[in-house]
């Protein structure tokens, strides 16, 4: 997602130059902010919060949607907290190290799982990984599968944004197999980002106050004068039922399962040793640091 | 995890207690002290064990630190310099060392400097938040890089020796 713009004679920009130039090329009725740093340092993390809450399409108002397509899962973990601190609905989206499989994920602050409240989830690849990845060599990159990736990411803004169509919580994409697992997840009540417990409780005090609704259906009956042949109809429902779980080892459905797990309890194995208080101040460890 | 000797070493790296970050102000100054308090362990039984391998030393507001690192190579000692930035996410993210002097002469490496580590690394680290500090991070992700880098780069002809002699 974030190096499809670059062309030949756009070497020597930033990406996010040579986005926006392309981009304008497109359609030049777009307005554009571009800004080129790394958004996990303290001072830049402050900027970009800035930016999210008072760069919409009024300046002051906050942004409708942020879409994360960065390539690390620091970048990641940044934009998850930035959103979680400020309530704002964000799109994640993904490719792989090995390049044949990507996903998307909506993340609604306290309504779905925030991108800390499992381990990153991966889009089971069902081949031998040795036939892709050699020992010591970096990730692959096909700007196929990202180009995927992009079409259904955007493809689940516009559903989001006009309000059409079934937006995907989760939506994952396996190259190898063509196969595109679905689902959603609730968040983590323990999740390990206090901002998220916080918006989950926010979340749970909104739906506690609308009323309940009942749901009517109405069903059409088709009646036939005759059936000569005594032809029968025979619906069919394909039941396909959405797992969600919250918890350490999500209950995740066929395709989709996590990177690693983080055990519960401590591994009293080996013993560890535990820093201890000498009561010396910072100034007097910074010295001390110095002085070795 | 890696091998044998460097499990060894890292057991022996005191563990921090304290999750917090460069953003929460009282309580990241208790995590500056534990970082340190583990990193200055970490140098003496580097120094007793005769493999004083880096300095590192940090801003005020502990979230910019820069130093050195030394790799020894048949007898001859390379010197390199270190920085890295404390992300806001810390500890739940390392931050990302790099050694800009060597930028663009090696794969292992992105734009800038920034040192790539092994796939065993980052759910290592996620396993441990928030124990592991920057002591880990030195131990586990510098180390091993450099280990397996710098010979690599000497015998390709890349980085030449400058007039130090082994200590």
């Amino acid at each position: 997602m974030n190096r499809l713009f670059f062309q030949p004679h756009q070497a020597g920009l930033s990406k996010v130059q040579a986005a926006e130039h392309t981009l304008r090329n497109i359609n030049p009725d777009v307005l554009f902010e571009v800004h080129n740093y790394n958004i996990t340092t303290v001072e830049n993390f402050e900027h970009f919060m800035n930016r999210i809450s008072n760069g919409g399409l009024e300046e002051g108002k906050p942004v409708d949607l942020v879409l994360s397509c960065v390539d690390n899962f620091e970048a990641r973990m940044t934009i998850n907290t930035a959103c979680n601190e400020l309530g704002q609905t964000w799109m994640e989206s993904g490719v792989s190290e090995n390049a044949v499989s990507g996903h998307i994920q909506l993340i609604i602050p306290g309504e779905s799982a925030c991108f800390a409240c499992a381990p990153p989830l991966v889009v089971a690849a069902n081949i031998d990984e040795k036939t892709l990845k050699r020992e010591g060599v970096c990730a692959a990159s096909l700007p196929t599968t990202m180009g995927v990736v992009a079409g259904i990411l955007v493809q689940n803004v516009l559903k989001f944004l006009l309000n059409f169509g079934t937006v995907s919580f989760y939506l994952g994409y396996n190259a190898m197999q063509d196969f595109f697992p679905t689902m959603s997840m609730k968040p983590n009540p323990q999740c390990d980002d206090r901002n998220c417990r916080k918006q989950q409780e926010e979340y749970k005090k909104k739906v506690a106050a609308l009323p309940t609704q009942e749901v009517v259906q109405e069903e059409e009956e088709i009646i036939h004068d005759d059936n000569e042949w005594g032809i029968e109809l025979v619906s069919e429902v394909s039941e396909e039922e959405l797992k969600n779980s919250s918890g350490p080892i999500p209950d995740l459905p066929e395709g989709i399962t996590v990177a690693y797990t983080v055990p519960q309890k401590q591994e009293d194995s080996v013993p560890e040793v535990t820093v201890e208080d000498s009561g010396e101040s910072l100034e007097d460890l910074m010295a001390k640091m110095k002085n070795m | 995890m890696a091998d044998e000797a460097t499990r060894r070493v890292v057991s022996e790296i005191p563990v921090l207690k304290t999750n917090a970050g460069p953003r929460d102000r009282e309580l990241w100054v208790q995590r500056l002290k534990e970082e340190y308090q583990s990193l200055i362990r970490y140098v003496e039984n580097n120094k007793n064990a005769d493999n004083d391998w880096f300095r590192l030393e940090s801003n005020k507001e502990g979230t910019r630190w820069f130093g050195k690192c030394w790799y020894i190579h048949d007898l001859l000692k390379y010197e390199f310099d270190i920085e890295f930035d404390i992300p806001i996410t810390y500890p739940t993210t390392a931050p990302e060392i790099a050694v800009p002097e060597l930028d663009g002469k090696t794969a292992k490496m992105y734009r800038g400097g920034k040192i790539c580590l092994t796939d065993h690394f980052k759910p290592l680290w996620a396993r441990n938040v928030p124990k592991f500090g920057l002591a880990h991070l030195m131990a586990l992700g510098l180390g091993p890089w450099l280990a397996v880098e710098i010979p690599d780069l000497i015998q390709k002809g890349v980085i030449q020796h400058k007039e130090k002699c082994s200590q």
